[in-house]
């Protein structure tokens, strides 16, 4: 055993390191690495969550929440997607809170595209069927649904700007329509 | 596209983030280990499979995650109304539009499908 002390350890790869992509309309960029929770909690656990994680959990369809660079993203009636851009320890946060709660540490099951520009919602159509107007899917809203055959969770982080969210696994086929979809949102 | 309203969502999505889920208000007999075979084939396989008026459980799997049901016409496709899992049968004959003929066949309301 003695042998393994100083051997090199396995480096983490990111699926779309370096990715960059899109069309003057729309740009695609790889997302940088960050914390990621899957939460699900009943509404009586919501409020000492919310004080665990330091932001108001949203319990309406859509929505979001932010603080300093962490989000949190309904997903269902139960069910949050959160995301730490500056890699926080959130496994650790929510199991202080003394909640029933279930908590999945994501960081690595997700991968995320930056879809930039003022064809985003045309590049994002490209395979998506959700109406992305900013009236029906303002700043800040949020979304499981489809690209293509793949499942994504779309969260509108500004008027040109989408943050898609994608399992690793995807993240080719992901990265690849949408870089197809950009293409055709410059025409 | 078909739009589907997900009362949990409480908006209307397109068909391809759901699935259905068989037919809804099948109670689970309390006593299942007391069936006959046939009684047990009747709750567990039987179904109408109606012309008309369905309720049918579905997914919002490609979104909310959650099981709601649907009263569905299975020739036009069209929904007449979704509701929560848990909620009684709702009283269609106050949901239906007055104006609405029975329909007959798809392609009679295909241009109106939502
Ligand atoms: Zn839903």
């Amino acid at each position: 055993m003695a042998d393994l002390i100083g051997a090199d350890l396995a480096t983490r790869t990111l699926p779309l390191s370096g990715f960059h992509g899109g069309s003057g309309a729309a740009s695609l960029s790889a997302a940088a690495p960050a914390t990621r929770l899957s939460l699900r909690a009943k509404p009586d656990a919501v409020a000492a969550l919310s004080l665990a994680l330091g932001l108001s959990l949203p319990t309406r369809p859509k929505t979001s929440a932010s603080s300093h660079g962490r989000h949190a993203l309904w997903l269902g009636p139960d069910e949050w997607l959160v995301i730490d851009e500056n890699g926080a320890d959130m496994m650790g946060a929510v199991a202080s809170s003394g909640t029933l709660h279930s908590a999945t540490d994501i960081s690595h099951r997700n991968t995320a595209v930056i879809v930039k520009g003022r064809g985003a919602e045309v590049a994002i159509n490209g395979g998506c069927p959700q109406d992305l107007s900013l009236g029906i899917f303002p700043v800040g809203a949020c979304s499981r649904t489809v690209l293509g055959k793949a499942e994504v969770v779309l969260f509108r982080t500004a008027e040109d700007t989408f943050r898609v969210e994608c399992w690793r696994s995807f993240a080719p086929y992901v990265s690849g329509l949408l870089n197809e979809a950009a293409e055709d949102a410059g025409n | 596209m078909l739009l589907i309203y997900c009362p949990y969502c409480e908006e209307e999505r397109s068909e391809l983030e759901f699935r259905q889920a068989g037919d809804a208000h099948i109670a689970r007999p309390t006593n299942i280990t007391e069936l006959t075979d046939e009684e047990f084939e009747a709750f567990f396989f039987l179904r109408d499979n109606v012309k008309g008026l369905t309720y049918e459980r579905w997914r919002h799997l490609n979104g909310c995650g959650r099981f709601f049901n649907a009263a569905r016409d299975t020739v036009s496709d069209k929904f007449v109304t979704t509701y929560k899992a848990g909620l009684p049968k709702p009283d269609i004959s106050t949901l239906r539009p007055a104006t609405e003929a029975t329909v007959e066949t798809y392609e009679a309301t295909e241009s109106n499908a939502k």
